[in-house]
């Protein structure tokens, strides 16, 4: 598998034609792409941050004290740090059993895996809200026994996990089957069970896919809002997430608080790339022995192909 | 330990992978399972291994019906044809495996790996990874790892399949050495007719799910039961309904009783032998191999008119 | 060397008994984790849209405001698909051919619309192209705001689905097409492009189906105008709001469907022309 993200590739080799013709075609071209990237993606978040400190340093760390500041921050951290691990263990039962069990209805359970890709955020959070809120059969049947999901954390743990979902298992599956099941009979062949065996054959060999895996997940998790604003209810204190409470911010005219709240997680994002660059040079130096994915392009796991990454 | 299985039937959707194959395979002995591509004999091996299940039949291990017992208990070793090393364990590691996970004291562990790298010739290579060997280190590796455990069968598939000649040919000799010392029952499976006949006691020729015929390299070779089992195993040329060994047929520069005309067609110098391309008068191409003094004595060029007579031919009935 | 596929007949998956690929328990908690999170809501999605009858679903999804809204939906996800299609590509070809300083920092970059959330995209969109934007140039509230929030939150797509295939392009091919006496262009559309084509439609499907579903990064600087600049899931959030349950279902199952329709397409599109140039 190829390093896509960390591209070192030669040079233009011109192919034929005028040398100089083609200098001049290559540094156009160039110049085009680093337009539209500085256009598209490096001012605007330059922006933010500028925006941001407008009024010096004093507002913005007024906004991140502020009670509602914290407690969406510390929201949006509870919840990732719940949903991850679930996605996580999960993620890897469902990959080894898509790679490397038979059974009627792996064509499905592969589909689904696809499937919140291709859905919007906010149809996830309808979804959800409608088998769990207090009107249906199943929300009704656990609102009488105490328990809330919708308009409740539980809910907002539940449409993270929708969203997060395929991650772990499309990075997972590809690993799975290029390595193939040699060395896992090499191990029965040896002695090992199976549990012995996934502990210390299969696992250790599809880790960077875990690895990589999680850290999409970890991304996915903490910037989710639209279907986790359907499902919260935005109840002011204890159902803001810091991305609802950025939108919230900014319908209260709270301009600073917003843009203070978009910086922060801003900077988580701008952590979690460098978490994959350091996964993708980490890459390079264990060499090509390792099986590892490589790039975002997450391969399909159901062989109808539905490769889609869904909105925020 | 004797191997024998019994009605085994095996089938991959509706790809039929053996058919009714029963087979005895004697105790100490190096027996090849000699075979095309989707013969079969893989799929045997592994059914012997455990590592699959025939959908009916039984094999024994001994005494033992082991029919549905799984890998980890039946005392077997097994070498895979790319290696399938633990990538992420150093090579030391990779031939401990099977006894760290019974459990071993650390000394005995330690002792026998060494001893087992020593054999293997290995042993500077200890704290290498598997990707820093060559593919023959690998395949050494891999045996030293299945013979760490002692099993009473060591089992191979296409072992040197993945090897360059001249490493096939070393490892080939090295393993027949192997066994001598050792006694291990051992099964492997090859498409190579001369690695067979080269390594093995027995072989075991395997064609479309079913045995064609087992026997000593010798026996295959002299008396084959069929078509199949004579030019899979040694070469063959026709000579009309007659099936027939290069070095059996006569070339001689006179007409004689029972020759026929032939015209040679190229003549290639193989260094010891030399093989000579015919053109028959009826339009067949046939060839032969002749020793090199012969081919001299007789001096055979291109475009020379001879008569060509098998020695000894083989007719078999229409299957 | 890496283990390659061993010539053993192909619907082996497993090994021996349980060992052979039989084994449910695993599948089980499979089958039971996407039951609950995924099977289930979706079906509920699904028998919430005919609730109220064939009727009422076949009148909430061609209420005019629904209508505009998947019309302005489908046509921005098409505009900005073909768009990336060449500017990913452009964008995918420096980052593979050409060289200069900064490049690598510009490609963790590219990841960058994947990583942050879109709430904050729409923020910092609407900075800098908003009411006071630094440059002057306000598009808030138009429809035009939506494709570069598009834009920007599939970048990624394209370019990562694309970089990869001209990393591994064999160059040899172009250099026997320049022997042959092919000019740069001509061996850029008749040997480059075509291999290029199937990892275009496969970066091209994930785009569509990203756009069609987008909601954070469009809700602030569209400005959400009811058959003007209000995209489908704008719509449907004020269906939920309104406390339309049914409606809001019957429109988001046309959009799945629309969006499963419009994958499958490029999916087909792509296996056919990867058939015949048997690259990837």
């Amino acid at each position: 598998m190829t390093a896509a993200s960390s591209a070192t590739a030669t040079g233009a080799r011109p192919v034929g034609g005028n040398a100089r013709r083609s200098r001049a075609v290559r540094l156009t071209v160039r110049g085009i792409v680093l337009l539209y990237l500085a256009l598209l993606l490096l001012l605007p978040v330059a922006m933010v941050f500028i925006r941001a400190f407008e009024g010096g340093i004093g507002p913005v760390v007024q906004a991140i004290g502020r009670p509602a500041f914290q407690a969406a921050f510390w929201l949006t951290v509870q919840i990732t740090v719940i949903t991850v691990p679930i996605c996580t263990v999960m993620g890897v039962v469902t990959a080894l059993a898509i790679a490397r069990r038979r059974f009627p209805g792996r064509a499905v359970l592969n589909a689904l895996v696809d499937l919140p890709f291709a859905l919007s955020p906010i149809v996830i959070g309808l979804s959800l809200f409608l088998v769990y809120g207090t009107n249906s059969p199943i929300g009704g049947f656990l609102a009488d026994h105490g328990i809330t999901v919708i308009f409740a954390v539980p809910g907002m743990i539940l449409a993270t996990i929708f969203v997060c979902l395929p991650f772990v298992i499309r990075e997972v599956v590809p690993v799975l089957r290029e390595i193939g099941t040699d060395q896992e009979e090499a191990a029965y062949t040896l002695g090992a069970g199976p549990v012995r065996t996934f502990w210390r054959v299969t696992l250790p060999a599809i880790r960077w896919g875990i690895v990589y895996g999680v850290i999409l997940t970890t991304a996915r998790s903490l910037g989710e809002f639209g279907a986790v604003a359907i499902v919260s209810g935005k109840i002011s204190g204890k159902t803001i997430t810091l991305t609802t409470h950025v939108q919230e911010r900014y319908e209260a005219f709270d301009i600073v608080g917003a843009y203070t709240a978009s910086i922060v997680l801003a900077g988580m994002a701008l952590l979690v790339l460098v978490g994959m660059q350091l996964y993708q040079s980490g890459r390079l130096h264990r060499g090509s022995s390792d099986d590892a994915p490589s790039s975002l392009m997450l391969e399909p796991v159901s062989t109808a192909g539905s490769r889609t990454g869904g909105g925020i | 330990m004797a191997i024998r299985v019994e009605g085994i039937n095996k089938r991959f959707g509706t790809f039929t992978a053996l058919n009714d194959v029963s087979l005895n395979v004697p105790d100490g002995q190096l027996t090849a399972l000699l075979g095309p591509s989707g013969s079969g004999k893989s799929t045997l091996l592994r059914i012997i291994a455990g590592l699959e299940t025939p959908d009916s039949g039984s094999v024994f291990l001994g005494d033992r019906d082991v029919t549905r017992v799984p890998p980890q208990q039946r005392g077997i070793g097994f070498v895979f044809q790319h290696y399938a090393p633990f990538k992420h364990m150093t090579v030391r590691d990779n031939v401990a495996f099977g006894l760290t996970i019974r459990k071993r004291p650390k000394a005995e562990i330690e002792h026998r790996v060494k001893e087992l790298l020593q054999l293997v010739q290995i042993e500077q290579f200890g704290d290498r990874y598997p990707a820093q060997l060559s593919g023959g280190q690998r395949q050494r590796m891999a045996l030293a790892r299945a013979l760490a455990v002692e099993p009473e069968v060591l089992l191979l598939d296409e072992p040197f399949g993945a090897l360059d000649a001249r490493v096939r040919k070393e490892l080939r000799s090295w393993l027949r050495r192997l066994h001598d010392e050792t006694h291990v029952t051992t099964v492997f499976v090859t498409h190579d007719q001369e690695e067979a006949m080269d390594v093995a006691d027995t072989i075991v020729v395997m064609d479309n799910a079913r045995i064609e015929q087992v026997g000593s390299p010798r026996d295959l070779y002299e008396h084959p039961a069929n078509e199949f089992v004579m030019s899979f195993v040694g070469p063959v040329t026709r000579v009309d309904e007659s099936w027939v060994r290069p070095h059996d047929l006569d070339i001689l520069t006179e007409p004689t009783e029972n020759a026929t005309e032939a015209m040679i067609e190229r003549v290639v110098y193989l260094g010891f032998e030399v093989r000579v391309e015919l053109l028959r008068t009826d339009g067949s191409h046939v060839w032969a191999q002749v020793p090199r003094d012969q081919a001299e004595s007789l001096e055979l060029t291109r475009g020379q008119i001879v008569y060509v007579r098998p020695s000894k031919a083989r007719v078999f009935s229409a299957a | 060397m890496t283990d390659a596929v061993s010539s053993r007949p192909q619907s082996r998956s497993g090994v021996g008994g349980f060992y052979d690929g039989r084994g449910l328990l695993g599948p089980g908690l499979a089958a039971l984790y996407l039951g609950l999170i995924v099977l289930i809501p979706i079906s509920a999605l699904i028998w919430q849209s005919f609730g109220e009858g064939l009727d009422a679903f076949l009148a909430a999804v061609t209420s005019p405001q629904a209508l505009a809204a998947l019309r302005l939906t489908f046509w921005a996800s098409l505009i900005v698909v073909l768009i990336n299609a060449v500017m990913g590509t452009l964008v995918a070809w420096v980052l593979v051919r050409d060289d200069f300083r900064g490049k690598a920092i510009i490609n963790s970059l590219i990841d960058l619309p994947f990583a942050l959330p879109t709430i904050v995209t729409g923020l910092t969109l609407l900075a800098l192209y908003g009411p006071r934007s630094p440059f002057g140039i306000n598009i808030a509230y138009q429809p035009v705001s939506i494709l570069i929030a598009l834009l920007f939150v599939t970048l990624p797509f394209m370019v990562r689905s694309v970089q990869p295939v001209l990393l591994e392009l064999d160059r040899d091919m172009e250099e026997a097409a320049a022997s042959l006496g092919a000019s740069p262009v001509t061996v850029i559309r008749r040997v480059i492009l075509p291999n290029l084509v199937p990892a275009i439609l496969t970066g091209g499907a994930l785009c569509f189906a990203r756009c069609m579903g987008e909601f954070g990064s469009v809700v602030l600087i569209s400005g959400n105008i009811p058959s003007s600049t209000e995209v489908a899931s704008v719509y449907i959030k004020g269906l939920i709001e309104g406390d339309r349950p049914s409606a809001a279902a019957a429109v988001s199952v046309l959009l799945l469907i629309f969006s499963l329709v419009l994958l499958t397409t490029f999916d087909l599109l792509r296996r056919r022309i990867s058939r015949h140039s048997e690259v990837g």
